[in-house]
């Protein structure tokens, strides 16, 4: 079942907005308590967090104390608590290897990340769509078949896979584009970009159609889907039947539908790209979140690990929040059906 | 012969008339074939054995592969950094790389039919809390799961046991990863079977739920999670080579192939491309054949999964 037709089951039961919101708002809550959870027990259970603070000289006395004024010796439940309240912060203390708060190594990573997933985003929306609509559109042909035998091979070639081919063919042998990095950025306040330098621009190419590649075979697939199963409907036929012309058919009227479920998609593929970043910012050795936490993951950096799953959880959290909320307005069948039980 | 053998019955079954059908199904699975068996008898199919240290020499470095330029006869797609034969690393990497794919989705694949399964059969409470639970985890994309569950096990794990752990934790991570697949579609099939007569009679009978489960309505249930399991076997193997490739998978010294593609990584820009090169495009086709079998299963095995 698409995540479509499941949101629309769900309204179906209680089409009410305010309950609805309640209900989602609350889910979301339970769950970024679950993951902080998480976090928390990442911290205080997996390794000794005074252990990794302090070098071997120290005295059982010193690490006692150190214990007793990290509030180490509290109650699980109030040590839970202070943690929470400082995540909520952005507090996530002071990363082990790097010896720096962990908010601050993250505020200067997120800008880098943040960039490659909305160009990443934007290239897979833009030409996922497009291709799959033609595919839909003209299901036979030489040009469709390649497209989808394209795509298949797309599932099964890694991220890195692409990724170092690209940097194999455009950076060593035709040695056009960069290879690493971002380039030169500009400082705007407390963000970092790219995109206002040409060494910037460049960088970027590589790094976001590598990363893009795969959600834009999913995409392909699923407004392919869509089509087809639109242009067998009713009303496509009846539009047929009285004679209007194919293209305004497939414009106007199929695609139209068949773009729901890719605005419902759009959101869910941000934090999808977001966790594939990680492999990309590797290869592409860019310096974003996913770089950051795949050097937590190796030296086990707990507060930057467990940072990094708060933060994504959020960001996964809050998507999902939304693009439940917006559903509500994008389809018309829900809200006609509430209006027509109500008046 | 027996006309009623196993043998003869699959021969005229409708799945292997639909085999022979389409040359897709037959070359990937010809593929896979050989993938399998020269991973299986490495020891013998190889023509060096690389982690033997007496065979490495550091004057065989970088030989580029025989057909081009410097390169020579006995190493047929050249040699790596530390002297080592290029498609024997591979070989034995491809293995490393087949038990962890095959672990790990037979692990989620018992874990996640498990949950499925019961779920279905005897709903309720049960069944929202196995299903809630799945559908949470299947918004997080797996990839990170995997590394999230990476992560932590490295945490738990003393530091000097981590190379001898690490394919287990791999296993783990990966398998844990993709059980809400198996989970949905065992369930799903379980709510159709489990009305049927033959399980209604059975309680009749006063069979137990234990035997009705995994006796009676496992079997009818397999097809769709061998598709589910096929594709997923394509999945898990991509995952292990990507962690591998990030650094926290397998350890450089039983290296499987996203290993082999990581040390070629260093090369590519000195121009020793094949050291990268090769691991790749085997990993590629690896899973590119198992992809292309499971597309042909889910089309034959289960029109309905479409």
């Amino acid at each position: 079942m698409s995540p479509f037709k499941e949101r629309a089951q769900i309204l179906k039961k209680d089409p009410k907005l305010i309950n609805y919101f309640f209900k989602r708002l609350f889910q979301s809550i339970l769950v970024m308590l679950v993951v902080a959870f998480v976090s928390f027990s990442l911290f205080t259970f997996v390794g000794d967090p005074v252990n990794n603070m302090v070098g071997e000289e120290t005295t059982s006395e010193e690490r006692e104390q150190i214990r007793e004024d990290l509030g180490l010796n509290d109650p699980i439940y109030v040590q839970f608590t202070t943690f929470v309240g400082n995540a909520s912060k952005g507090n996530f203390g002071i990363s082990y290897q790097l010896r720096r708060p962990v908010s601050e190594l993250i505020a200067e990573r997120l800008p880098a990340t943040i960039e490659l997933v909305i160009v990443s985003a934007f290239i897979a929306l833009l030409f996922g769509t497009l291709l799959g609509v033609y595919t839909g559109i003209n299901r036979k042909g030489f040009i469709s078949d390649s497209i989808l035998a394209v795509s298949l091979l797309g599932v099964s070639l890694p991220t890195f896979v692409i990724g170092i081919l690209f940097i194999y063919l455009f950076s060593v042998i035709l040695g056009v584009l960069p290879s690493f990095g971002r380039g030169e950025v500009v400082k705007l306040g407390y963000w970092t970009t790219g995109f206002l330098t040409i060494s910037g621009l460049k960088a970027i190419i590589l790094p976001s159609v590598t990363l893009s590649l795969f959600q834009m075979t999913y995409i392909i697939r699923l407004v392919r889907a869509e089509m087809m199963e639109i242009l067998q409907t009713d009303y496509i036929k009846f539009a047929k039947a009285r004679g209007i012309k194919q293209r305004s058919i497939y414009y106007n009227h199929a695609l139209k539908n068949g773009l729901i479920p890719v605005i419902t998609i759009a959101g869910i593929n941000i934090g999808t790209l977001i966790a594939f970043s990680i492999i990309t910012e590797t290869v592409f050795q860019w310096p974003g979140m996913g770089f950051l936490f795949i050097q937590a993951v190796k030296f086990v950096d707990i507060p930057i690990m467990s940072a990094y799953l708060v933060f994504i959880a959020f960001v996964f959290v809050m998507i999902n929040f939304i693009v439940d909320i917006l559903y509500y307005f994008i389809d018309p069948r829900i809200r006609n059906k509430e209006e027509a039980s109500s008046g | 012969m027996d006309k009623n053998s196993f043998f003869n019955r699959m021969l005229d079954s409708d799945v292997f008339f639909s085999f022979k059908k389409s040359p897709t199904a037959i070359i990937s699975s010809l593929i896979l074939f050989i993938i399998l068996f020269s991973s299986i008898f490495a020891e013998i199919v190889s023509p060096y054995n690389p982690f033997d240290p007496k065979s490495l020499s550091l004057m065989d470095a970088f030989i580029p592969p025989s057909w081009s330029e410097g390169g020579e006869t006995r190493f047929l797609l050249g040699t790596d950094g530390q002297g080592r034969d290029m498609l024997s690393t591979i070989i034995y990497g491809s293995r490393i790389s087949l038990i962890v794919g095959f672990a790990a989705i037979l692990f989620s694949a018992v874990f996640g039919v498990i949950l499925g399964l019961t779920a279905g059969y005897f709903g309720g409470k049960y069944e929202m809390a196995v299903m809630r639970f799945a559908d949470v985890q299947l918004t997080v994309p797996s990839i990170l799961m995997a590394l999230l569950v990476d992560g932590i096990a490295r945490g738990l794990i003393p530091k000097n046991l981590h190379g001898e752990m690490a394919i287990y934790v791999l296993i783990f991570a990966i398998g844990i990863s993709e059980w809400p697949q198996f989970a949905r579609v065992s369930r799903g099939a379980t709510l159709v079977e489990k009305n049927k007569d033959y399980v209604s009679a059975s309680k009749i009978i006063g069979v137990g739920n234990l035997i009705i489960m995994f006796k009676h309505i496992l079997p009818n249930i397999l097809r769709p999670i061998l598709v589910i399991g096929t594709i997923g076997l394509a999945l898990a193997i991509i995952a292990e080579s990507t962690l591998s490739f990030l650094g926290v998978g397998v350890p450089p010294t039983t290296p499987s192939l996203g290993t082999l593609i990581r040390i070629g990584d260093d090369f590519l820009f000195s121009g020793e491309w094949w050291i990268t090169f090769f691991p790749a495009i085997f990993l590629v086709l690896l899973a590119f054949s198992i992809n292309l079998l499971g597309d042909w299963m889910r089309d034959t095995l289960n029109p309905k999964l479409n």
